[in-house]
């Protein structure tokens, strides 16, 4: 999300509240309200977790270096697929798309990919596969589609067929680390932390900009610091409910231990110049806090603006191109850090969109979509097979890849993770890191 | 069952600190003051004052001729032939001079909307009628539509103002039905261009999913596709809503396993049918008034939500007998509703304004508008369709501090979106606050404790934490140390509850 659209005008007069009649005050019998302050047990990581040395985090699988982080950047709105791996080779594409499709001649070669190219504005991208370093994963989706934004992007989210339940990398996090939640495992950018994740323990990290991430009644006066400190970095004894207090406890002492270092992190000036826009900026700030050895293993970000359902063909060029530049950028800072084989960064959209345009020069939600998995460690070039054209299910394209068993790939030769206990069922892997 | 689980409160038990419940909740709280006035009324009175708001005055009433209707306007036939002329002739100066034209208009819009959102602020800040603007912000969370999307401030206001007008309409006739012929809602989820040959699924599906039936509930994908059929046709022209017949697909529809002829205003009645209809508004009134169940439904909410669902079907969809019952019921006063509701970055700054009476500060409605969006709730701009999640999507490391700082920024001066220390001067009159209760640390401790939490008794620790700090100020009760104990009583986790 941006902010940067409030204009800075004339004031405007709050004035005074009310018209009620004044009476004097007078206190009466008021029912009892508790208001016991209670924080459970596994809080009292977080005090702790702020002293964890680099790498110390438990990896549940031997052989499984302990500082693999993942990157998960989620193009919101149903990225269309189509417009981004461009099956040039099949005219079905063009007669679909009068309007839409992407003549051959503009599109992007993948090497050794006859009939598949990639948006003329994905240069970033189309790099990184010439570097060996991106691989393209196919159409990719899950049975029984869904085409609620909503209901499709809890469904990524949790890995779950109904999209209930919580986040598979909260779920990552309740399992390898014994129910303990890891204060620092998880770092979303944005002012939401997505459902992905959220565990039943695990709570993410979220900051839109560093600056804003500590209470600044210190700054007014500094005699306030120890009381706000005792108030919010308070533990007390635990239990087993999940009060409205006790998660605001929570939430709040968590707010404080992360503070302090996440802020020391950013602060450095990056290795190499980022492009413009919101997505960049984002990652970005993960590169630092990369540099910065934070024992973070999730990072996530996320670009909106896919939901394409009108005149899409300008608007989808300007995200592909921010898309394929801030990923271009993001790996190279990694390079020049020394750390393009520690991290993976994993790309997805909750759902592609329709095979053919509508009335309106956009298109309507659809199914599956290509995946993107950037590292040292991935399958370089165009994974699994892209879906017909022709063979389609109520006008969308049939999928070829479960996402989940993606997810079981990362989980279990990244991450070093049980996937069955994750996904709740065992997936096969699917064929995409090395 | 469905007597007693709305059973009336006892009157005699209608204290000031249940009257500060009722007004936080159908409102956005208030001084001490104003909640003993409203105990003093007595309940019934008191549910009546706040509830048939329209016997309250409004002081200044908006009308829809406050803000410009004609700054996003299309092209008029001439203009466009213009254009098409210059375009053909290759007369570039003329296609730039246009293209910037609507670029400015677009500039203006966006100043446009911004006002409208700082009116809307204030309003929400100083109203008489504090649950006619509740509800205006309930129906804008329910119905979402984002000024991003439509780009056109003035469409955004109609729809404020419609759900100003029918906050407690009927839900069919006034709201739902209102919406399906709402320009900015058209527009939002692209039934301007749902026609015939090429139908527009947007809006039929939220209109089921979002709106009044919940996702899955009662309806199939091809309910969906039939319905968009339904819908084709109802666009806008300007700013009114318009019927084209000739885009409007006048077939049969098969729906809920039904046959006619039906256009999108019987898609409404067949709606209105299904079983999940009153349920589902219902459980969303329940969540953003009784309690919004972080811990998933209980027996208690069951039989309450499943009471007023039945009410509102025997009162045919009116939203008014609803709340007068709600607000009259022992149940809206049980312990465990009180304080169990994690206040929306609306609610927590517009209700921190109405109780602690802030100084006029510089650009403070645009400053506060600023911090909400931080919060997560910028104003005509919901994440989505959905709306708003609420309940404890609003909390996460960074809002907790934006929340604090927030209120921060109101008692000091100190701007939460700036880092470094910027007081604009103005003082906070906090001894006003608490005047009558300031005879030692101790009495003025527990006043602020009580009443800004409204609770009967102040938690120990807290009440010792605050001690030590004013200990740390030799014990002298002054505006500065006033100011000081409220800034960490609202960096308190139990501020964010109401």
């Amino acid at each position: 999300m941006s902010h940067h659209h409030h204009d800075q005008e004339s004031t405007q007069s709050t004035g005074s509240t009310g018209t009620y009649s004044r009476r004097l005050f007078m206190q009466q019998g008021m029912a009892f309200l508790s208001m016991a302050t209670t924080v459970p047990l596994f809080m009292q990581q977080s005090a702790k977790g702020i002293m964890l040395p680099v790498g110390s985090l438990l990896s549940s699988q031997p052989g499984i270096p302990e500082d693999h982080t993942l990157v998960v950047i989620q193009l919101a709105g149903g990225n269309d697929g189509l417009n981004t791996v461009i099956p040039y080779g099949d005219r079905a594409y063009y007669n679909s798309r009068p309007q839409l499709a992407i003549k051959q001649s503009d599109v992007l070669e993948i090497p050794g990919a006859d009939g598949y190219g990639l948006h003329p504005n994905l240069t970033g991208l189309l790099e990184l596969m010439n570097d060996g370093q991106a691989a393209i994963v196919q159409g990719v989706g899950y049975p029984n589609p869904n085409r609620s934004h909503f209901t499709s992007t809890d469904i990524w989210h949790t890995g779950n067929h109904n999209g209930q339940g919580y986040g598979w990398l909260g779920k990552y996090f309740d399992n390898t680390c014994a129910g303990k939640p890891n204060p620092k495992g998880s770092i979303a950018i944005g002012n939401k932390a997505p459902l992905a994740l959220h565990g039943k323990t695990q709570k993410a990290v979220n900051f839109e900009t560093e600056k804003l991430f500590r209470w600044a009644g210190g700054t007014v006066d500094s005699s306030l610091e120890k009381t706000y400190d005792e108030i919010n970095r308070k533990e007390s004894a635990a239990k087993e409910e999940d009060s409205q207090l006790d998660f605001l406890v929570r939430t709040s002492l968590d707010a404080q231990v992360s503070s302090d270092r996440i802020r020391s992190a950013v602060s450095k000036q990056p290795l190499i110049n980022y492009p413009d826009g919101e997505l960049s900026k984002q990652l970005q700030l993960i590169g630092s806090m990369i540099r910065a050895d934070l024992p973070t293993r999730v990072y996530y970000a996320s670009l909106g603006g896919f939901d394409t359902h009108a005149n899409q063909l300008n608007g989808h060029a300007n995200l592909m191109r921010q898309v394929g530049g801030a990923l271009n950028a993001f790996q190279n800072d990694l390079k020049k850090q020394g750390n393009t084989g520690k991290v993976i960064t994993m790309v997805f959209s909750e759902f592609g969109r329709r095979v053919a345009q509508n009335g309106s020069a956009g298109t309507d939600h659809g199914t599956a979509a290509p995946m993107f998995l950037i590292g040292d460690y991935v399958q370089n070039g165009l994974l699994g097979e892209h879906p017909s054209l022709t063979n389609l299910d109520q006008g969308d394209l049939k999928f070829n890849t479960d996402f989940r068993e993606v997810y079981a790939a990362i989980l279990e030769n990244w991450m070093g993770a049980d996937s069955k206990a994750i996904l709740g069922k065992k997936y096969a892997k699917a064929d995409v890191l090395t | 069952m469905t007597v007693s689980s709305l059973q009336k409160l006892n009157p005699k038990s209608f204290d000031q600190r249940k009257a500060q419940h009722l007004l936080q909740r159908a409102g956005f709280g208030g001084t001490p003051d104003q909640a003993q006035a409203l105990a003093d009324m007595g309940i019934e009175k008191a549910v009546d004052f706040i509830v048939n708001y329209e016997n309250v005055s409004d002081t200044n009433p908006p009308s829809l001729d406050d803000y410009d209707k004609d700054i996003i306007r299309h092209a008029t036939q001439s203009e466009r032939a213009a254009i098409r002329n210059a375009r053909s002739n290759g007369d570039e100066s003329v296609v730039d001079m246009y293209r910037k034209e609507r670029q400015r208009r677009q500039r203006l819009d966006r100043k446009q909307i911004t006002e409208i959102e700082r009116w809307w602020i204030q309003r929400l800040a100083t109203t008489p009628r504090p649950l006619q603007e509740k509800l205006t912000l309930f129906w804008h969370g329910h119905f979402a539509t984002g000024y991003r999307t439509i780009e056109n401030s003035y469409h955004m206001y109609i729809q404020n103002m419609f759900f100003r007008d029918n906050a407690l309409g009927n839900f069919k006739e006034d709201l739902v039905r209102g919406i399906i012929h709402d320009p900015a809602m058209i527009r939002y989820l692209n039934n301007h261009q749902n026609r015939k040959q090429a139908p527009n699924e947007n809006l039929a599906r939220e209109l089921m999913e979002l709106f009044t039936l919940g996702e899955g509930e009662g309806y199939s994908e091809d309910d969906i596709k039939e319905g968009a059929r339904c819908l084709t046709g109802y666009t806008v022209e300007d700013d009114e809503f318009v019927f084209r017949s000739r885009q409007h697909d006048s077939g049969s529809k098969r729906i809920f396993g039904r046959s006619g002829q039906y256009d999108g205003d019987d898609f409404v009645d067949l709606i209105f049918t299904r079983p999940s209809a009153s349920k589902f508004i219902i459980k969303k009134l329940y969540r953003f008034f009784v309690n919004d169940l972080p811990n998933g439904e209980t027996n208690e909410s069951n039989k309450v939500i499943f009471s007023l669902s039945n009410l509102l079907k025997r009162r045919d969809w009116e939203i008014r007998p609803i709340l007068e019952s709600l607000f009259l019921s022992e149940h809206f006063y049980d312990e465990d509703n009180l304080n169990a509701i994690i206040k929306s970055p609306i609610q927590l700054i517009v209700q921190a304004h109405r109780s602690l009476n802030p100084p006029q500060r510089k650009q403070m409605v645009q400053t506060l508008a600023i911090a909400s969006d931080l919060m997560g709730q910028r104003l005509f701009a919901p994440p989505s369709v959905k709306g708003w999640d609420g309940g404890r999507t609003w909390i996460n490391t960074s809002t907790m501090f934006m929340r604090q700082n927030t209120l921060l920024y109101l008692l000091t001066g100190q701007r939460p979106d700036s880092d470094a220390w910027d007081a604009d001067g103005a003082r906070f009159d906090a001894m006003a606050l608490v005047e009558g209760h300031n005879n030692t640390p101790k009495e003025v401790i527990y006043f602020l404790l009580t009443t800004l939490l409204n609770v009967e008794k102040p938690n120990k620790d807290r009440v010792s934490s605050l001690e030590d700090y004013m200990k740390t100020q030799h014990n002298t009760i002054n505006n500065q140390t006033v100011t000081g104990l409220l800034t960490l009583i609202s960096a308190m986790p139990e501020y964010q509850l109401c």
